[in-house]
């Protein structure tokens, strides 16, 4: 399940609503994002983040889908807010659960790896300098990177 | 053709969101931005960099050969840093 939605989440009430009912669930890896105080040297009193409401859910349809396809999940959610945040708040929540912790634990890696690359998001921080828009970090891209499926054709 | 502007684009260019309509030999990804930057002002301020930019064609990630037509909702977008 994916939702995109301004309001905070419950975490305890998200996750036991997600593996409510199925006892084959043996693992339930989680990531949940929040908002730093500080970026680089500069402290941030708050970010906007907005987005391309259609293309959004589509793409993180699309992420899901992708990592049901690449592991046995028995339950998946992407959970991301948009607006206004402050320091300490929640952003985003992925969960992944599986039978075992391994298809969990990469599953729920995948999924916020591939959703920073490829979900229409941007940020825009608030510092004493000023709002300035977030760049993209080559970390994230390397971190996608590493899901990409190599083609077995393609030479090394 | 709806275009759709995000991030610091549309600071740039002034608006989120514009009904253009481009010539008829106007018809991939990479004319349009052609086209687009040839308006000048915000316009081709916001294009000066293409590397750094992202484009979808009804919400689809798009690249300069892919055709955009009259009914098309394209987006115009810096690099995403979303979660």
């Amino acid at each position: 399940m994916i939702r995109v939605q301004r309001e905070d989440f419950d975490l305890g009430a998200e996750l036991a609503a997600l593996t409510a009912g199925n006892h084959k669930i043996g693992g339930l890896a989680v990531f949940v994002g929040l908002v730093r105080d500080v970026v680089g040297e500069q402290a941030l009193g708050a970010m906007t983040l907005e987005h391309y409401p259609g293309m959004t859910e589509k793409m993180l349809e699309r992420i899901e889908a992708e990592a049901k396809q690449r592991w046995p999940l028995e339950a998946s959610l992407i959970v991301h807010r948009t607006g206004r945040l402050e320091p300490g708040e929640r952003i985003v929540l992925v969960a992944a659960a599986s039978r075992h912790r391994q298809a969990a634990f990469e599953a729920c890696q995948f999924l916020i790896d591939w959703l920073k690359t490829k979900a229409p998001f941007w940020k825009l921080e608030e510092t004493e300098s000023g709002p300035r828009w977030v760049e993209a970090r080559a970390g994230d891209d390397q971190a996608a990177e590493r899901w990409k499926k190599r083609d077995p054709d393609a030479a090394e | 053709m709806k275009l759709l502007y995000f991030a610091w684009l549309k600071t740039k260019i002034g608006t989120a969101e514009e009904e253009l309509n481009p010539p008829p030999e106007v018809d991939t990804v990479a004319a349009l931005l052609d086209w687009l930057a040839a308006r000048g002002g915000g316009h081709a301020e916001a294009l000066a960099d293409r590397n750094a930019l992202g484009v979808a064609v009804n919400q689809e990630y798009a690249r300069p050969e892919d055709p955009v037509g009259p009914d098309d909702e394209v987006a115009l977008f810096p690099p995403v840093t979303g979660g």
